[in-house]
């Protein structure tokens, strides 16, 4: 025989362990809103590249405190630095509000599913983000954008409880001024000079330019603002095979061995976080699943 | 006048209707426009009329004394502006300004009422519609006061 | 199954099977009795077995009592599952040193020693399979838990005298053990004759069994053997139907009924401590008082605690209701599709355990007829 084949069952496992963290530094903080920030990081040790796909997301380590699961919010093309953008709202995240420019990030990751990039590919593509939302989604609008000529029309629907909850501002307005993406904005409540659209997201499902019967549709923000979302989309035509959401639960472990991020028959670590939507709207409506 | 019916023949919220219903609505039609800050209603006021805009942007408001104005909702070209005119004692609940200019098609509610009384077939056509954007409004009002956004999401 | 390779080791020569596994280097582990009931620890030699105890098994209730028969392995099960020797209930996976603006992660050591089981029941062996596909053969895997197992050597012992809490047959995993050990055992006594029916299934397996005294087994040893197990399979306390069993459950996981197990469920988490397939596990990350070392540690966890879904705002599961549906649910109807098995081997261990004796097959039971 040529060749053996090795039916040792576990000869393939590596022996690293898969909870051991690699350190980064933050380069930079930027405050995105009173309670949101974003951390850009570069590994310590040099380290391989970093490669990521759209959707992904990473085990943060502050040391001491504790890990939380967040999604990568930075461009999928470039291998530095590495972006998270999170909201204080929990201890580790709390904690990671204080580290200061210099300070270190344990890391593990990339895990879980990714936006269908790929499968979009010759579709009009609706990406629909509420609140913070905006970040996971980022990755793909920095992906389309760079393969412009592959997708047809684009389209940015992002809704916020006030204008001063909107993500990456700067970038919003510069997205705005573009010929080849649509970008519509909606607030909950409007503040300030806000002259913009009022009212919750879905709102500007059914006027926003796309076609419905050759659109795929990428949704992210709080499960609800998702539920009554995807409904609009496929009020509007929209299949539910081409509709993807991204599902929020407890993670602890990151790869399917923990149990935490149980959701029906899948782990949101693991199977997840983005689900085409026919393989989880069963799920949406088992409350307490 | 041959304008105005074409714009209704064509606008989604009419899809479907009669020609001859149309042509009723014609009759009740006429071109508007407001400028930028300009009030469409107000608050309290006799609800005698709706409105297709055509072009800009119009708030919703209610006005708070000390807080000012609060936006409740906005509504832009291609959409419905106003349903009081339908529902006794037709009095208008809320302002309506216009953002930047804007320009409409307003219908006169009073005369499309008695119209409706006379034609029920219209009034069921018209109720039909209405009755969209009511629970429509209604759901994303519920949505909206669910705050799900932030530290305030349950 | 093949008779030939049957063999015959008599009660007098049973402690040359722990002599060699000693010589080999492996650390035994097996049955003895601790605190009343039959737990699973280190073991130097056949003494230390439960020779001669019983226990009783009801729904709630468990008793360990004195047999006139000086059977080593005449219990049914206790409370201890093998999984705290493959996958511990609590483990230090690393520290971390500050060190200035960082610090520096320093593996926990973890040898993975070679151990041997005796007295692996039928429905722990399916059990251990289950947790090697969660563990060990999916797309993550724990380095540790690979290395144990790659390093265990099993000696299983077949059922021959069942209890009121187990359902094995219905969940096809004994009263007969078939594949996945080193050497299976059939204790048979009868006042007079005391031996140990006994198979290789392995190389290693192999290799122990002629370092002990044996003989070839004779037909009728053979076939009272075979008889033994067999009369166990008729004599299965309770039953699971597991016929469209999973598609039950999918369909009524609204059904009211859950809320009237929760009335009597305490969501204690016991069901889940003895369950020898259930891995969920927590990460907990600390530091000591200086705060210039820190540690991660993992420790079984169970989904009936409020804390193991939570994300920020509350937690997804916080009805008790919920919880148990979760547990039922996952063991029976998820679990067949996540990893193609129950997550159930009928061992009975969740029923005896519970507080209260809630009953799995009562319960699943109930829901099919309530469908």
């Amino acid at each position: 025989m040529a060749k053996m084949q090795n039916k040792s069952k576990t000869s393939d496992i590596s022996l690293i362990d898969p909870m051991l963290v690699q350190a980064y530094t933050i380069q930079r903080v930027v405050r995105e809103t009173f309670d949101t920030f974003s951390l850009e990081l570069e590994p310590q040790s040099g380290g391989g590249e970093f490669k990521f796909a759209p959707g992904q997301f990473n085990m943060l380590y502050v040391y001491g405190v504790g890990e939380v699961p967040i999604s990568i919010s930075g461009d999928p093309s470039k291998e530095k630095p590495l972006i998270h953008t999170t909201r204080a709202v929990g201890t580790v995240t709390k904690a990671m509000k204080n580290l200061k420019v210099g300070d270190t990030i344990g890391i593990r990751g990339p895990y879980g599913s990714s936006w269908p990039v790929k499968e979009a590919e010759g579709y009009d593509v609706v990406i629909v983000a509420g609140g913070i939302g905006l970040a996971p989604l980022r990755p793909v609008i920095y992906y389309l954008l760079q393969h412009r000529n592959k997708y047809g029309r684009i389209v940015l629907l992002y809704g916020t409880r006030t204008p001063e909850d909107m993500l990456y501002r700067k970038q919003l307005e510069k997205w705005r001024s573009r010929f080849d993406l649509e970008t519509y904005l909606t607030v909950d409540r409007a503040t300030g000079s806000w002259r913009g659209n009022v009212g919750v997201v879905t709102t500007l499902i059914g006027r926003a330019p796309f076609d419905p019967l050759h659109s795929v549709a990428v949704v992210c923000g709080p499960e609800i603002m998702m539920r009554y979302t995807v409904l609009e989309l496929l009020k509007r035509g929209v299949d539910e095979e081409k509709t993807y959401i991204s599902m929020e639960r407890n993670m602890k472990c990151g790869i399917g061995l923990c149990g935490h991020c149980q959701l029906g028959s899948s782990f949101v670590c693991k199977d997840g976080p983005v689900y085409r939507y026919d393989n989880i709207k069963h799920a949406f409506t088992m409350w307490e699943m | 006048m041959e304008n105005l019916e074409r714009i209704l023949t064509e606008h989604p919220f009419l899809t479907g209707m009669d020609k001859k219903h149309i042509q009723t609505l014609v009759g009740c039609a006429s071109n508007v426009a407001f400028k930028e800050g300009e009030f469409i209603f107000k608050e309290g006021s006799d609800a005698d009329s709706f409105y297709f805009i055509r072009h800009g942007r119009v708030q919703i408001e209610t006005h708070v004394p000390q807080k000012g104005a609060i936006v409740i909702r906005s509504r832009e070209a291609g959409e419905i502006l106003g349903w009081s005119w339908l529902v006794p004692p037709y009095k208008w609940h809320f302002d309506a300004r216009a953002v930047e200019l804007t320009r409409a098609i307003v219908l006169d509610g009073k005369c499309l009422r008695d119209k409706c009384e006379d034609d029920h077939d219209l009034g069921y056509e018209i109720m039909k519609r209405f009755n969209l954007i009511i629970a429509e409004r209604l759901e994303q009002t519920r949505f909206q006061l669910m705050d799900v956004y932030g530290k305030n999401a349950k | 199954m093949n008779n030939e390779s049957k063999s015959v080791i008599e009660r007098k020569d049973f402690q040359a099977l722990f002599d060699a596994l000693s010589a080999e280097g492996y650390k035994i582990s097996g049955p003895t009795v601790r605190d009343n009931a039959v737990i699973y620890d280190e073991i130097g030699s056949a003494e230390e077995l439960p020779i001669g105890w019983t226990d009783h098994q009801e729904g709630g209730s468990y008793r360990l009592t004195k047999s006139k028969k000086k059977t080593l392995f005449g219990f049914i099960l206790g409370p201890y599952t093998w999984k705290k020797l493959l996958y511990p209930p609590e483990k230090k996976i690393w520290e971390a040193q500050k060190s200035d603006r960082s610090f520096e992660i320093v593996e926990a050591e973890s040898k993975p020693i070679k151990q041997a089981f005796v007295g692996v029941r039928p429905c722990e062996l399916k059990a251990i399979g289950i947790q090697d596909k969660i563990l060990r053969d999916g797309q993550h895997s724990d380095p540790e838990y690979g290395a144990l197992r790659r390093n265990l050597f099993i000696v299983a012992v077949n059922c021959t005298n069942p209890g009121n809490n187990c359902f094995c047959v219905s969940m096809n995993s004994g009263p007969g053990v078939s594949d996945g050990f080193d050497l299976a055992l059939t204790e048979m006594f009868n006042g007079k004759d005391h031996y140990f029916v006994i198979e290789a299934g392995s190389r290693a397996g192999k290799k122990i069994l002629e370092k002990i005294p044996h003989r070839p087994a004779k037909p009728e040893e053979l076939e009272q053997a075979e008889k033994a197990v067999e009369r166990a399979a008729s004599k299965m306390g309770r039953s699971l139907d597991m016929k469209g069993l999973k598609e039950i459950l999918h369909n009524n996981f609204d059904s009211h009924y859950w809320g009237e197990i929760a009335k009597r469920c305490l969501t204690c988490g016991n069901c889940t401590m003895v369950c020898p397939t259930c891995f969920c596990c927590n990460i907990e990350d600390t530091t000591n008082l200086g705060g210039d070392r820190a540690e991660r540690r993992r420790y079984w966890d169970t989904c009936y605690s409020v804390d193991f879904s939570y994300i920020h705002g509350g937690s997804i599961r916080s009805t008790d209701y919920s919880r148990y549906r979760q547990w039922l649910m996952h063991k029976i109807a998820y679990w067949q599709d996540q990893f193609g098995t129950p997550g159930c081997v009928g061992c009975g261990r969740c029923i005896t355990w519970c507080p209260v004796g809630i009953d799995i097959t009562e319960e699943a039971g109930a829901i099919r007829e309530k469908a």
